[in-house]
């Protein structure tokens, strides 16, 4: 549907109060984060304070760094196990292949509250103690299937002679994966990892449950602040999150969209 | 490597041990069954040589598709797999004198779900979250609709519905909680104009977790029905058209239909962390506005009464089976086809 119809007049007015319901509320946010007043509902002046007074603050660098540490382990974990599950999926012709597409599944629809507990219910019944270890299992857990459904719709829309030719020419599978097949599929592995990342960079339920004491990550310290409400260092913390977000789903979005290497 | 790899690997993308129509030429041509059937020769040795052949390369090549899939395959059998159904068996058990789980076969977890006190939480929770779902189909398909006809700023309308999905759920929910609170802006705003004396009390309000469900997930209900009305042919409209349908016909029966694969991806999507939220009603309805999320943790954490909790769980997860078999349904139903 390229077509220039005009729109009527309501769908235009509901789509505008939409999007303003959809961002005005971050704006917001954003804004009273250079708010020079703690009681942050009016403004007072422009200040960089609640940034400055973040990097003071020990527990959210402490959970900040393992933040990155579970993100990175967990995005590397999930992307190679679920990169090599779409292609086993997409290449080869499994028995019990629709079950196994199934099971793709099951972690996208399962509420992650129900995640996060059984997760729990099964460290305890193995007796792995809770801590930094098991956010990553748990993150590494939730995370596969979502590399393997945008991985796998990079690798249906990718051109299979090129893979053809290579082989027809003489190259081994092993050179064949490695010069055509992964060049091609980059951008869909790099956009899966980066979903990956972001989705265990903001996790707060299942980590929240699965975590020891004294293994925070980012948002179970945000969470905390949330909660007791004082001050606004979360304003600035969201407005990082914020921006962080938008350019990785800025590059993501230029990568998917970028055309097939020729 | 040895030099029949590729043939091997070849097989197996076409499609398995029976290539019933041989693409022409290449390679793999020597390796192909006889086209004609009509007088089958006895098999001669060469055949059968060449049949033993294909045979190994076509096991070993799903060999390989196994060795890729098997180590995510492992992972989500022994981190997904078995925790659900550990959960599953633990909803059956006794709980423990101080906690935990003792062995013990019972139906009592399930049964109390018919105490008042639950079935209140359950119905709250099963309400909520199809309204959430009806109200975000209800203003979505709008904004989808002027997303597919928005012709040049199409990609950046769909990055500005895109960000809000990725933006931490939790900094989203506080972004709530920052207008609705007495101190908040709504409040400040409000009083300042002099059209209210005290503040209204919005936080922790069933009115306040419906804002928040729908803020949190309407981006899963605008995308896929834009997907499907993006795909829509404009020829059937304009053919509508000109067989004289008015614009009410033209969308129930042209474009509506057409939306459904859409509107039942976006449905689910919405209506399933929906139903399993916890964040929201944690956050923005307090202790007064339990959904069966909440009701969940607080079985694990405080009121450590895990084989109620897991019991929970399960109730929560026959809802999501439910909600995807009549997905499932709707998208062999529709006209159009799967998303």
């Amino acid at each position: 549907m390229t077509g220039q119809r005009r729109l009527p007049a309501w769908v235009l007015a509901v789509t505008g109060l939409v999007y303003f319901f959809l961002h005005a509320p971050m704006l917001v946010l954003v804004l009273f984060s250079f708010n020079d007043s703690k009681f942050s509902t009016e403004w007072s002046g422009f200040t960089l304070h609640w940034y400055t007074r973040l990097l003071e603050r020990e527990d959210i660098l402490d959970a900040l760094q393992r933040s990155l540490l579970v993100g990175g382990a967990s995005t590397i974990v999930s992307t190679v196990l679920g990169t090599l599950l779409a292609m086993g999926l997409a290449r080869h012709r499994l028995a019990a292949r629709t079950v196994l597409e199934g099971l793709v599944y099951v972690p996208v629809v399962t509420p992650e509250i129900v995640c996060g507990i059984s997760l729990l219910l099964l460290f305890v019944a193995m007796g792995i103690p809770l801590g930094t270890f098991t956010v990553i299992l748990a993150h590494v857990a939730f995370n596969i299937s979502y590399v393997t459904v945008v991985v796998r719709a990079r690798l249906e829309g990718m051109d299979r002679s090129l893979e053809e030719a290579a082989l027809i020419l003489g190259a081994d599978e092993w050179t064949t994966f490695w010069r055509v097949t992964v060049p091609q599929l980059w951008p869909g592995i790099l956009s899966g990892a980066l979903l990956a990342f972001t989705m265990s960079f903001d996790d707060f339920v299942i980590t929240s449950l699965v975590s020891g004491p004294g293994t925070s990550t980012l948002p179970i310290v945000v969470y905390g602040m949330v909660r007791k409400n004082i001050e606004p260092s979360i304003n600035a913390i969201s407005t990082i999150v914020l921006v962080v977000t938008t350019v990785l789903i800025y590059v993501s979005d230029r990568l998917t969209r970028a055309p097939k290497p020729s | 490597m040895s030099a029949a790899e590729p043939v091997g690997s070849e097989a197996s993308w076409g499609g398995g041990s029976a290539p019933a129509t041989p693409p022409p030429g290449g390679p793999r041509a020597p390796l192909d069954p006889p086209r004609a059937r009509a007088p089958r020769p006895p098999p001669t040795l060469f055949m059968r040589a060449r049949r033993r052949v294909f045979k190994a390369l076509a096991t070993r090549a799903s060999a390989a598709g196994w060795a890729q899939i098997g180590p995510a395959l492992t992972f989500l059998t022994v981190f997904f797999l078995v925790p659900l159904a550990m959960m599953f068996g633990a909803s059956f058990m006794d709980r423990g004198t101080y906690g935990g789980i003792e062995w013990a076969f019972t139906l009592a977890h399930y049964q109390r779900f018919m105490d008042p006190l639950y079935l209140t939480i359950l119905a709250r929770t099963v309400a909520w979250s199809v309204g959430a779902t009806l109200f975000c189909l209800l203003v979505g398909y709008p904004v989808a609709w002027a997303l597919a006809n928005a012709g040049r700023w199409k990609n950046v309308l769909v990055f500005f519905v895109i960000v809000p999905l990725w933006t931490s759920f939790l900094v989203r929910t506080f972004a709530m909680i920052f207008l609705m609170r007495d101190s908040g802006l709504i409040n400040t705003a409000l009083l300042a104009m002099g059209l209210i004396d005290e503040p209204l009390e919005l936080l922790y309000t069933p009115g306040a977790v419906m804002a928040g469900l729908v803020y949190g997930f309407l981006p899963f209900m605008v995308l896929p029905i834009y997907t499907s009305l993006e795909k829509l042919d404009p020829t059937l409209l304009e053919a509508a058209e000109v067989l004289g349908a008015r614009p009410a016909a033209r969308f129930w029966r042209v474009i509506w239909p057409l939306s459904l694969p859409g509107v039942a991806a976006g449905s689910l999507l919405t209506f399933i962390p929906a139903l399993g939220s916890y964040l929201t009603s944690d956050l923005l309805g307090g202790a007064k506005q339990m959904m069966i999320g909440n009701l969940v943790q607080n079985q694990f954490t405080t009121a450590r009464n895990w084989p109620f909790g897991a019991a929970a769980s399960f109730v929560v997860m026959s809802g999501v089976l439910v909600a995807v078999t009549l997905y499932l349904r709707m998208r062999d139903r529709a006209p159009g086809g799967g998303l």
